[in-house]
């Protein structure tokens, strides 16, 4: 019944210079997701990864137990000196991501331009 | 004297994770109707989803043998949404989530559904049945939030 979490990943460049990974979301992050989510981010190679943006663009529904893979994301990417930030967020989520507190470990941004010429 | 009028809509879903998104679509077109703007029916959403996800997890246990009943009262200026289950209630609230103690594994990164249920509504009651199941939670969104 949830649509199945779908994500690949994407090597750009910052306007700064900077190599980024930018992890791309589709469907519902949820219980289910955490292949998607947590697996697709174990696979990059941590060495050479500092920059990793998360696309939520085309994510249609996030529940609690996926703002949990989310934050199990954040717990291993700061045990690595990974910074991690993310944009797509609908105005609702951006609240709810908020509230759970995870602006204090991720910055959010309202779209890929924003988030790439922060970092 | 006038008199209030409600409607009801009941929707019963079976013990399944996923199947939240039909009660998180029910209570969307209740409370559009009624006139809620759109971020008030995004939040209700929210919360229908993750009072149907304990429902489905802790109250029925994942035992797809029960199901989950869904209750959506619509008043003059407010919208009620019981979530029921058979399961026998909470015993206490859990503490509110600390994303600190998350981030330092201190605390399990899971564990904010009843947190964002009582963010998000205006109400929110959670009552364990008098025979041991038939447990809901209670939730209440105001058409207008000054009107008490």
């Amino acid at each position: 019944m949830q649509s199945e979490t779908k994500s690949h990943v994407d090597r750009v460049t910052s306007p700064s210079g900077f190599p980024v990974a930018v992890l791309r979301f589709e469907g519902d992050i949820a219980s289910t997701s955490k292949d998607a989510v947590l697996g697709t981010y174990q696979g990059l190679p941590k060495e050479s990864t500092k920059l990793i943006l998360l696309d939520f663009t085309r994510v249609d529904y996030i529940n609690s137990s996926g703002i949990a893979l989310v934050i199990q994301l954040l717990i291993e990417a700061s045990h690595t000196g990974q910074t991690v930030c993310a944009f797509g967020l609908s105005p609702h989520f951006t609240k709810v991501f908020t509230m759970v507190g995870i602006t204090k470990y991720s910055r959010l941004y309202p779209n890929e331009a924003e988030a790439l010429a922060a970092l | 004297m006038t008199e209030s009028k409600s409607t009801t809509v009941e929707v019963r879903l079976p013990t399944r994770m996923g199947y939240e998104k039909v009660a998180m679509s029910t209570a969307a077109s209740v409370a559009k109707l009624m006139g809620f703007p759109e971020d008030r029916v995004e939040d209700l959403k929210t919360a229908v989803a993750e009072a149907c996800i304990n429902a489905i997890e802790h109250g029925n246990r994942l035992n797809e043998k029960l199901s989950v009943g869904v209750v959506l009262s619509a008043g003059a200026d407010s919208l009620e949404v019981k979530v029921i289950d058979d399961g026998t209630g909470i015993s206490k609230q859990p503490p509110r989530p600390d994303i600190d103690r998350k981030m330092h594994g201190e605390e399990d990164a899971r564990g904010m559904g009843m947190f964002l249920i009582q963010a998000l509504v205006d109400e929110a009651e959670w009552v364990a049945g008098s025979d041991g199941k038939s447990s809901y939670v209670r939730l209440v969104i105001k058409l207008d939030k000054n009107s008490d």
